[in-house]
């Protein structure tokens, strides 16, 4: 069960990293509909990172917030694809594009997880999750195909952020044992139908240039210098009161 | 001159008056004046809340928060659409907010210090304008008054939530409770003076009593605030930062002078962050200018393919 916590642990990572960087959008986003949609698709994150660390606790992990509020860097495991700063709207519709299109697909083959409680995770987000690759979808689309800035900043967000997608289908230490017993979705699997989503959603519909994908990838146990600033703010309240045990 | 007294006397009927009726120029004109501000209200009160998202001390208060200030983005469109139908425009009303011209609640002026100033701000200001909101949810404006009743629904989950937080941290560690109590002693006044200034200097508060637009004073609507929240805090065991307080023989609670000078100076931006909040939405207006042109740009490419 160690594996599966750590798989627990690293979906949550993301979720969580995530949801920081969509929620510096708040009343700055470029219309007031997009602030709502946005606000709405970083709560689902949370609640996704909700679960997956409160079924972790039930194996054995620690409390949630804990987790959340109380590891450093050195131990958060996120994607490099999460923790880059927010961007420009193309830079996050893009990431959150690369990301929900990742994450849609591998909840939908977690559903038939043979592990009951994984399962049901995954029927509840991956609904919320289809919704979220709707909206982002929608909106690579409009600005690929809208003005010539636009789609300027749209190819350099994807050129990017390209790299860095890769990091998404890595296994965790332990997986390949709990794939073979229909545990976790095969992550070669996913990452296959993900390739072919997003290229004909990228280059087909929307006319943009894939970049070549890197021959390396760094683990998800190293980070890039944003990182340590975003943990820093995010926990600071927290730690401020170290006593709290009510929030 | 009949379409006014027939108007009047659906007025006096309590009859609602709905979009495509028969008003005066300066019901329109009064209403547009009022619902904007009440929306551009919203939509700066995003900022000083939105700046603590990302530093919500759990998953939960983080998640609360985020929906909050959602709903205060949703608030600002729900009050922007009763302004359409009035014939006002969202870009009319967006750029008299950007450029200074449009006024917004001065409360959101103040500066949030803690994150005791969230569960404050849900407590107290929201509090505020729920006493107003129930008020103007009777209104003789058809639109406006269902807007009202909506938002004030919505209002009293993030009012309770606000209440609740400051509750326990108040009951919490020496340091949560003490960041509760200094919250509470920078927002209590700014509270009350957000309900507006007293009566007789209240320049619209005539001609809107007058057409059922406004059914309670300034003053009425104080009173029935401080009734309701200063036994609450009390029994939080936290301690209000007016001397003067007190209750009548009636049982109304009679507070202590408020600096008015102080109210008219954050609202004229000499004090508070008037040049913070709106740099920020403009700001945010104009990084999103490229975004908006996109999405036109698009539209008009899809209504051509379509014609096609």
């Amino acid at each position: 069960t160690q594996a599966l916590l750590l798989k627990l642990t690293v979906l949550a990572d993301d979720e969580i990293i995530l949801a920081h960087r969509n929620g510096e959008w708040t009343g700055h986003a470029p219309i007031l509909e997009e602030d709502i949609a946005l606000a709405n698709i970083a709560q689902d994150e949370l609640g996704h990172a909700g679960l997956y660390l409160s079924l972790a606790q039930t194996l054995g992990g620690s409390d949630p917030d804990r987790v959340a509020f109380w590891r450093g860097p050195d131990d958060y495991r996120n994607t490099r694809l999460v923790e880059l700063p927010k961007g420009d709207w193309a830079f996050t519709m893009v990431r959150q594009f690369l990301y929900d299109t990742s994450e849609a697909l591998w909840l939908e083959a977690a559903t038939r997880s043979t592990y009951a409680p994984l399962a049901e995770i995954a029927a509840k987000a991956v609904r919320e999750e289809k919704f979220h690759v709707q909206h982002t979808a929608l909106w690579v689309e409009r600005l690929a195909l809208g003005t010539p800035e636009s789609e300027r900043r749209t190819q350099a967000a994807l050129t990017e952020l390209w790299p860095h997608a890769a990091q998404l289908f890595q296994p965790v230490e332990g997986e390949a044992a709990l794939t073979a017993s229909g545990i976790l979705p095969d992550l070669n699997a996913v990452h296959a139908r993900w390739t072919d989503l997003v290229t004909r959603h990228l280059v087909d519909k929307c006319g943009l240039t894939l970049p070549d994908a890197p021959t390396t990838q760094p683990g998800r146990d190293t980070h890039t210098h944003h990182l340590a600033p975003l943990l820093e703010e995010m926990q600071s309240v927290a730690r401020q009161h170290p006593d709290a045990e009510v929030w | 001159a009949e379409q006014h007294a027939h108007f009047e006397a659906r007025i006096a009927r309590g009859e609602k008056i709905e979009a495509g009726d028969w008003m005066p120029a300066e019901y329109r004109r009064q209403l547009i004046r009022m619902i904007s501000q009440h929306a551009h209200s919203e939509v700066v009160g995003m900022l000083p809340e939105g700046e603590w998202i990302t530093r919500a001390p759990s998953l939960k208060r983080k998640t609360i928060l985020m929906a909050k200030v959602q709903d205060e983005a949703g608030h600002g469109q729900y009050l922007y659409h009763a302004a359409e139908t009035l014939g006002a425009t969202r870009e009319d009303m967006l750029q008299a907010l950007l450029s200074g011209k449009a006024k917004y609640s001065s409360i959101f002026n103040y500066p949030t210090h803690t994150w005791a100033d969230v569960g404050m701000i849900g407590w107290l200001v929201d509090g505020a304008a729920i006493k107003n909101q129930t008020m103007l949810a009777g209104c003789s404006y058809g639109p406006y008054s269902r807007a009202m009743v909506r938002i004030c629904s919505e209002e009293t989950f993030h009012h309770k939530q606000g209440k609740e937080m400051i509750v326990a941290y108040a009951q919490g560690t020496p340091e949560q409770r003490a960041m509760a109590q200094d919250a509470l002693n920078r927002w209590w006044w700014p509270a009350m003076m957000m309900l507006g200034p007293h009566d007789a200097d209240s320049p619209n508060s005539g001609v809107l009593t007058k057409w059922g637009i406004k059914l309670k004073s300034n003053d009425e609507v104080r009173q029935e605030f401080i009734n309701e929240h200063v036994p609450e805090l009390l029994e939080a065991g936290l301690t209000i930062p007016d001397p003067d307080l007190h209750q009548d023989e009636q049982g109304n609670w009679r507070h202590g002078p408020i600096q008015w000078d102080e109210f008219w100076a954050v609202i004229r931006g000499e004090q508070g962050l008037n040049k913070e909040r709106l740099g920020a939405r403009q700001q945010a207006h104009d990084d999103g200018a490229w975004v908006r042109d996109a999405l036109q740009a698009y539209a008009d490419r899809q209504r051509a393919v379509a014609a096609d």
